[in-house]
């Protein structure tokens, strides 16, 4: 009985191959994306972890000085009782690129600070002996063959990029003797006094990455939840009409004896069969599409960030788990309805059509009435809450309420529809769309959260790269950066530029914690340059004037906003002193704090700093041929020599990869809308046929009826559209000014783009009709037998 | 393999796979081999000598406190070189690792440090005496004229303990074998060694923070050497045996798979060494307890018939383990038998 019953059940799939794909395509489709937008922020966390732990960075303190510090001083301080080891840390340059070249010494390196597995064989005396032993990753290790550099080991724990030698072999690697960068602190060791210049920083719980990249994590995350959802209203359609479709099946093998809880235990194995089925095939999709989009998210974080992923993504058995999890238990929420009406089926009950359009007014009621809770708790974390989640958690509550909220103002507009309408064909045609609201409603759903998705995110990203691209204009105000090699080099270059360049003004900068937190510190010369095009936010009147004589300072939007400054406030500088803040710049594609001082006054708070740096003004159309006669005079590698345009370039591209994967996601998300749209469309006109028929009867032509069918579908479509419109410019207005501001520290202005829109909404009204083209085309080719026999075998 | 584990190979010298205990018994190319023949010149051997492959300033002290509370304490600095030449900064192949312990009666602390020569975190210098490593400090106080170990201070700190020692000899340096020339094995194997075994020792020691004054007696090991053991030996028993006489004996059995090799120097109260040939010292375990897994003699049986000696030795604290990189038992004992007195067993390879 069980095998037959399974074989009477599954029957119904051979025989509908193309609802099987469409369930299959559904779960698997959605189990990709989510699962690729972990596997993607899985790689990468995996390194940041790596790279926080390269010496156990993430739990250890250390001491630091205002700059590098004496090797005599770490000496100093183990003979005075400290136990710490020290490290010297610097970027070593490599054909094509640079390494991040770690020194350690591996006799006093705390135990938390152990991971690279020596080699062993060779032992001690080649790693502390020239030319010594470099550990580096496998793939850094590929990219380093003839690189002139120490032997080499490979050392997995590494993260890509990092380079870990002896520190004496870093010393002499960096030309650095004598030098260390700081020290780490053993744990639970004795505390003593620092001599002055020195100071212990307390390990900082989370790495600097992973909180820097936590918003871009988090991004992904939301989106690749989003595709999910959309993806479980398919499957919901699907096996929604699996289960309509094969109700005489039911009602047949429950006749014969098959009891309730058999029919619906096999039921439940054979969507558990299909959720494994599909929940592998979604898990191998999804490999394929965070492969696809690891080498744009690695390329992000390494422009953005400074973080190194690799671009080779590993497979993780808990990613593969999670990943099947996620299937079979999308599977099972989506089929929980339909599992409960199989449950409580009558078994002498007619074979009614189904009762989705009688979904009953009060339910309706709640719903909007959830719906309209969500929105007001997301207007209220608007208000109240600040910060990430805030942001997300208002994200999630404007996305839900307004998709909870849809089927009542579309069940309202038809109605008014309905009353304004002439003529018994128009009164029919807004009643019928009425009446199959509920069985599209979770694809409207579907549809507007991703036609709002990709409004709101486009006028973000559009925003976005108007705003950066007008500050780039003023912030990149010179005609040429120069890097000299050595301090003699760039004197020389000064003395040669002199008669040649209108002005040569210097880019000098430190490193150094400003109220806590690791800050990098600029020297400003006090030029029409800045004072024409600096891009400052809020200024006091004269904020140049007193910058110039070294009396105030500019922090960035990100340290102003962190730490709460304003203008006047006094931000204490390393060495001792304080300066009042006179003014606040935008510093978009930066997370470090910055502040800003004059030259002089920097190199008075740190005369090592290397003066190597300058921007050369120059009358734009010479700036090409001074740049050729520098590069021939001084024999100067083309990277130390940048015009405006090349940095422009580079930094668009950065901007415009970080946003790759956003818009990726966003086309599939919608693609994805679009197949809830057809499999929904699919299951109604199976259905709708009783509704159809007398109307047929009574006249109406089937080319009219399938010309109808495919109206009401536009119309939909084009509603939900117009939903997702102020829906979308909410979603980018949060995204602007709650999430940028808590995730990367600066705020935007919204533009928006209407031509963006009209794009987007032709594109859903095609979705539409190519999601109808199938059911009305069935529709039309409908035998008119197929209709009487509706008259004959249902009523 | 982690760094511990590499460290722990490397530093006590093992090129080529585990040879007795700690890779003593590695072979000893490129390195100077101590020969027969050549007296031990002072002060330039209280320093360091680089060309040889391990070397060491192994002091121990029996204490009393006010209340008649015994305790003990170990200063150990080794040197162990990867090469056999001095090198200067982060290149230099000399490795020192510094042991420090305090027994109580119920307690046993240990601290352990690790420094590169060449950088001045770690090492000796002969004249004026000093050896350290970090904090951790030997250093001469001896009058001009005088030898530079006859009167030293030492100190050393650990998470939980600490102590500050001041030692003064009442007797002269004691060269052991042959004119400080110390046979290791029936194959010849050898190390240069001397003694102190004379020290008085007045100072404090430091537990779990209460300061407790404390006086006692000590002694001085001097030890360098290249190959020190033989293949086959895998490690030893230690004694040092301060009798209330004044006498001492310095004693040692060197494990191997067959009967060992046992050594002696009894040291007349004034201090005249008279070797003892192979054999002449019988040791025997009497007792066995559990220390750190494993199973280790505490009680032990000391018989030198040549000096009418029968004595047993018993641990003022059996869990006495030095839980270092390269791990070991060593603790202050107490003597009764024949002879009365006090001391310290070291014992390696369990």
């Amino acid at each position: 009985m069980i095998a037959a019953g399974l074989s009477a059940l599954l029957s119904h799939w051979w025989r509908r191959p193309m609802q099987l794909a469409m369930l299959l395509l559904g779960l698997s489709l959605a189990t990709a994306l989510w699962s690729g937008v972990q596997a993607i922020n899985a790689e990468a966390r995996a390194s940041y972890d790596r790279a926080a732990s390269v010496l156990g960075q993430d739990g250890l303190a250390r001491i630091v000085g205002d700059g590098p510090v004496a090797q005599d001083a770490y000496v100093a301080l183990r003979r005075a009782g400290w136990l710490i080891s020290p490290v010297l840390e610097g970027r070593l340059a490599v054909p094509g690129s640079s390494l991040r070249l770690i020194g350690i010494d591996p006799l006093t390196l705390p135990p938390a600070a152990q991971q690279v597995e020596f080699g062993q064989g060779d032992g001690l005396l080649p790693f502390i002996t020239a030319p010594g032993v470099m550990y580096v990753s496998a793939e850094t290790a590929a990219g380093l063959a003839e690189a002139g550099l120490p032997p080499l080991r490979v050392a997995d724990s590494l993260p890509p990029g990092t380079a870990l030698v002896d520190i004496g072999q870093a010393q002499r690697l960096l030309d650095r003797p004598g030098e260390i960068s700081h020290m780490l602190v053993w744990p639970d060791a004795p505390l003593r006094d620092l001599p002055p210049g020195l100071t212990l920083r307390q390990p900082e719980g989370a790495s600097d990455l992973a909180r820097l990249t936590d918003s871009f994590h988090l991004n992904l995350t939301a989106f690749g939840f989003l595709a999910f959802a959309v993806g479980l209203f398919i499957v919901h359609s699907a096996i929604g009409l699996a289960f309509e479709q094969r109700r005489p099946v039911f009602r047949t093998l429950r006749a014969l004896g098959l009891s309730a809880a058999m029919l619906t235990g096999l039921l439940l194995a054979e969507l558990l069969l299909l959720a494994l089925v599909a929940g592998v095939a979604g898990v191998a999709m999804g490999y394929g599409v965070a492969a696809a989009l690891l080498p744009d998210v690695a390329a992000t974080l390494s422009g953005l960030y400074g973080a190194e992923v690799p671009g080779t993504l590993a497979l993780r058995p808990g990613w593969w788990a999670t990943g099947l999890g996620i299937a079979v238990a999308g599977t099972l929420v989506s089929a929980a309805q339909s599992l409960w009406r199989v449950w409580h089926l009558p078994l002498l009950a007619p074979a009614q059509p189904r009762a989705w359009a009688r979904a009953s007014e009060r339910a309706l009621r709640w719903q909007t009435g959830v719906a309209l809770g969500l929105l007001a708790g997301a207007g209220g974390l608007i208000g109240a809450g600040q910060g990430l989640w805030a942001g997300f958690g208002a994200l999630a509550g404007l996305l839900l309420g307004a998709a909870l909220l849809l089927p009542a103002a579309l069940s309202g507009l038809m109605a008014l529809g309905q009353r304004m309408a002439r003529g018994v064909l128009a009164q029919w045609f807004w009643a019928d769309t009425r009446q199959q609201l509920p069985g599209l409603s979770l694809s409207l759903m579907a549809l507007l959260l991703a036609l709002a998705a990709n409004v709101g995110v486009g006028t973000m990203v559009s925003s976005f790269r108007l705003t950066f691209t007008g500050w780039l204009d003023q912030r990149l105000a010179s005609e040429l950066y120069l890097t000299a090699r050595t301090e003699d080099e760039a004197a020389q270059m000064l003395v040669w530029l002199e008669t040649r360049a209108d002005a040569v003004l210097p880019i000098f900068n430190a490193e150094a914690d400003i109220r806590g937190q690791p800050a990098e510190i600029y020297g400003m010369a006090d030029h029409a340059t800045y004072r024409d095009n600096w891009p400052l936010l809020q200024a006091a009147p004269d904020v140049w004037d007193r910058m110039a004589s070294g009396q105030a300072l500019l922090v960035n939007e990100q340290l102003a906003r962190r730490e709460g400054l304003g203008l006047g406030d006094a931000v204490a500088l390393p060495g001792g002193g304080a300066l009042p803040v006179a003014g606040v710049y935008s510093d978009y594609g930066n997370p470090v704090a910055q502040v800003i001082l004059s030259t002089d006054r920097l190199l008075a708070l740190f005369p090592a700093t290397p003066r190597l740096r300058y921007a050369i003004r120059v009358a734009p159309d010479r700036a090409a041929a001074l740049a050729e006669e520098m590069r021939a005079a001084f024999d100067l590698p083309p990277e130390n020599l940048a015009d405006q345009a090349a940095i422009k370039a580079f930094s668009l591209q950065i901007f415009e990869r970080t946003f790759a994967v956003t818009a990726a996601l966003n086309v599939l998300t919608l693609g994805v809308a679009g197949l809830a749209m057809f499999a929904s469309l699919m299951t109604l006109s199976a259905m709708r046929l009783p509704q159809l028929a007398p109307v047929w009867a009574m006249g109406l032509t089937k080319a009219r009826l399938a010309g109808l069918d495919l109206l009401r579908t536009l119309l939909l479509a084009a509603v939900v559209m117009l939903a997702a419109l102020p829906l979308g410019l909410a979603l980018a207005w949060v995204l602007l000014a709650v999430v940028n501001v808590a995730a990367f520290g600066w705020r935007l202005p919204m533009y928006v783009f209407p031509g963006d829109w009209l794009r987007l909404g032709g594109l859903a009204l095609l979705a539409a009709g190519v999601a109808a083209a199938v059911p009305v085309r069935r529709l039309a080719l409908l035998s008119p037998g197929d209709l009487l026999r509706v008259f004959a075998h249902e009523r | 393999m982690n760094v511990k584990a590499f460290l722990a190979a490397v530093l006590l010298a093992a090129p080529a796979g585990a040879q007795g205990f700690a890779g003593l018994g590695a072979d000893a190319q490129g390195f100077a081999v101590p020969q027969p023949g050549q007296p031990l010149a002072f002060p330039q051997d209280h320093g360091a000598h680089p060309e040889y492959r391990i070397e060491w300033w192994y002091l121990t002290a029996t204490l009393t406190g006010p209340d008649g509370t015994d305790y003990g304490a170990q200063w150990t600095l080794f040197r162990s070189a990867l090469a056999p030449e001095a090198g200067t900064g982060w290149e230099s192949p000399q490795l020192w690792l510094g042991h420090a312990a305090l027994t109580t009666p119920d307690a046993h602390h240990v601290a352990e440090r690790l420094g590169r020569g060449g950088i001045g975190q770690a090492g000796v210098v002969a004249a004026p005496f000093e050896a350290w490593i970090d904090n951790w400090q030997m250093v001469s106080r001896a009058a001009g004229g005088a030898d530079a170990l006859d009167a030293i201070q030492v100190t050393a700190s650990g998470t939980d303990f600490a102590y500050d020692l001041a030692l003064q000899a009442t007797g002269p340096l004691v060269a052991q074998g042959d004119q400080g020339y110390s046979v290791k094995s029936a194959a010849g194997q050898a190390s240069y060694y001397y003694s102190q075994p004379f020290y008085q020792v007045t100072g404090s020691i430091t537990d779990q923070g209460r300061v407790i004054p404390v006086t006692g007696k000590a002694w001085l090991d001097r030890e360098w050497s290249s190959q020190p053991l033989a293949a086959d030996q895998t490690g030893w028993d230690w004694f040092s045996l301060m009798f209330d006489d004044g006498a001492r004996l310095m004693g040692f059995r060197l494990r191997d798979t067959g009967e060992g090799y046992t050594s002696a120097t009894w040291i007349a109260a004034d201090g005249t060494p008279r070797p003892m040939p192979p054999g002449a010292l019988r040791v025997t375990p009497l007792r066995e307890v559990p220390v750190a897994g494993r199973d280790v003699p505490v009680v032990w049986r000391v018989e030198l018939p040549a000096m009418g000696l029968d004595v047993t030795t018993t641990p003022l604290n059996e869990q006495a383990w030095m839980d270092t990189l390269v791990p070991y038992w060593e603790g202050p004992i107490t003597i009764s038998g024949t002879h009365a007195g006090r001391g310290y067993l070291e014992m390696t390879g369990y």
